[in-house]
């Protein structure tokens, strides 16, 4: 089947079987930032926008974004720079895996929520786990982030 | 996974004659699809293109389209204060926001998932549910009917003076529940629907002699007993059938506690 959409910014078509899954199918496009971490739809890293909402590519039929607007990691480099900056600074990550999902997460969060207070950043990145580090760092990240970017908005 | 066929229905009609085959499925946020790798679909039905996605605010309640994520209900400010925050308790530990992005109500409420928060809080709701073709009816008439082949359109959350709250006990953050407890009280009575037994959440009604001589210590924790001995339990990896009917009184005397506070959630 066909469909029509566009993958960070740009309109495509291709052709797809119906049972196809999102996360594979961006990997065929070339976006290899989008990773499966756990086959249980709970991890967080294939995390991507799909109409600049986050969601589990995992668990999109390919099918479904006939249409509509995709957005990965390598359609923000330039912010993901900024915000990976600040991970590294407070030496978040350890191996890496995780961070693309948590970088999409974390962009979106800053698009959705208001001046989010330390509890309503944690429930809204709760989804993207990190199997090496206990969170620390990324939360210190997240702190020193955030009060940059509302430095910025203000 | 397996699809022969996908398709975005035109009209619910079109997707009713579609579903009357055993081998179609009504796709709901398809968060669970891919745990299931041997399953054989003969015709994806997706209905995202019929506008179901809607949350209605009306005088006498508020109508979910079926295809309403979870996250818009729970940044919606009539779901809010309709459930006085214990919506927001109920969806706040399923597993992520990346993940209530997408799944949706109707698919929560047709998966029939022991699991569910949803169907837990939703009981003691009172909660209607509309079909395409077997039309209104209670969401615990639903419960009883079984799987069917007809197609969830909406959920109706009836605007009632009740005051409600909402507990469940994870091993993790965003695990499932190892138990989840929804309680209700009204001029009528109080209702307290327990889930993850791990079997179906099941509705408790009508604790009506719980208002004579009104809300103690005393009653709450015979009421929460009660509730507790009035449903069966089973085990799983996450718990003992013991442990949860314990667990059961524990979150059912929390909630009710809390109630008679005047505190929310």
């Amino acid at each position: 089947m066909k469909i029509t959409y566009w993958l960070n910014g740009k309109k495509r078509e291709n052709h797809i079987a119906p049972d196809t899954m999102l996360l594979d199918f961006l990997r065929t496009c070339g976006c290899y930032s989008v990773k499966c971490g756990c086959e249980t739809t709970n991890c967080g890293l294939c995390t991507v926008w799909f109409d600049g909402k986050p969601v589990l590519s995992c668990a999109v039929l390919a099918a479904r974004i006939d249409g509509h607007e995709i957005t990965t990691l390598e359609g923000l480099q330039d912010e993901a720079r900024e915000f990976a900056m600040y991970m590294g600074q407070e030496g978040s990550d350890q191996c890496g895996f995780c961070n693309p999902g948590f970088v999409m997460a974390v962009l979106a969060m800053v698009r959705e929520l208001h001046n989010p207070t330390e509890e309503e950043m944690q429930d809204y990145l709760v989804g993207n786990l990190c199997r090496c580090t206990g969170y620390m760092g990324h939360l210190r990240a997240l702190r020193s982030y955030m009060a940059y970017k509302q430095g910025v908005k203000a | 996974m397996n699809i022969r066929e996908y398709i975005k229905v035109q009209s619910l009609a079109e997707a009713y004659e579609l579903n009357q085959k055993k081998s179609s499925v009504v796709l709901g946020g398809c968060c669970w699809l891919r745990l299931s790798p041997n399953r054989l679909i003969g015709t994806a039905i997706d209905l995202s293109g019929l506008g179901l996605d809607q949350i209605e605010d009306t005088d006498s309640g508020i109508r979910l389209g079926c295809m309403t994520t979870l996250r818009q209900m729970e940044t919606s400010p009539a779901l809010a204060d309709l459930t006085q925050g214990a919506l927001q308790s109920a969806l706040r530990h399923i597993v992520g926001v990346q993940f209530r992005n997408l799944a949706t109500v109707g698919g929560s409420i047709c998966g029939r998932f022991g699991f569910s928060d949803i169907w837990t809080l939703f009981l003691v709701l009172d909660a209607d549910v509309e079909l395409y073709h077997a039309g209104l009816m209670k969401l615990r008439e639903f419960a009883d009917l079984g799987t069917t082949r007809d197609i969830l359109t909406h959920v109706i959350l009836p605007k009632q003076n009740r005051k409600i709250g909402y507990e469940s006990l994870r091993l993790s953050e965003t695990d499932f529940p190892v138990i989840s407890c929804a309680a209700a009280i009204s001029a009528n009575g109080v209702d307290c629907a327990i889930g993850a037994r791990p079997q179906l959440a099941e509705l408790v009604p009508g604790g009506q002699h719980m208002l004579q001589p009104g809300l103690t210590e005393q009653t709450i924790a015979e009421y929460a007993r009660h509730v507790a001995d009035s449903l069966h339990f089973g085990t799983n990896l996450r718990g003992s059938a013991a442990y949860r009917k314990d667990m059961a009184a524990v979150l059912c005397r929390r909630v009710l506690t809390k109630l008679a506070k005047g505190e929310s959630r």
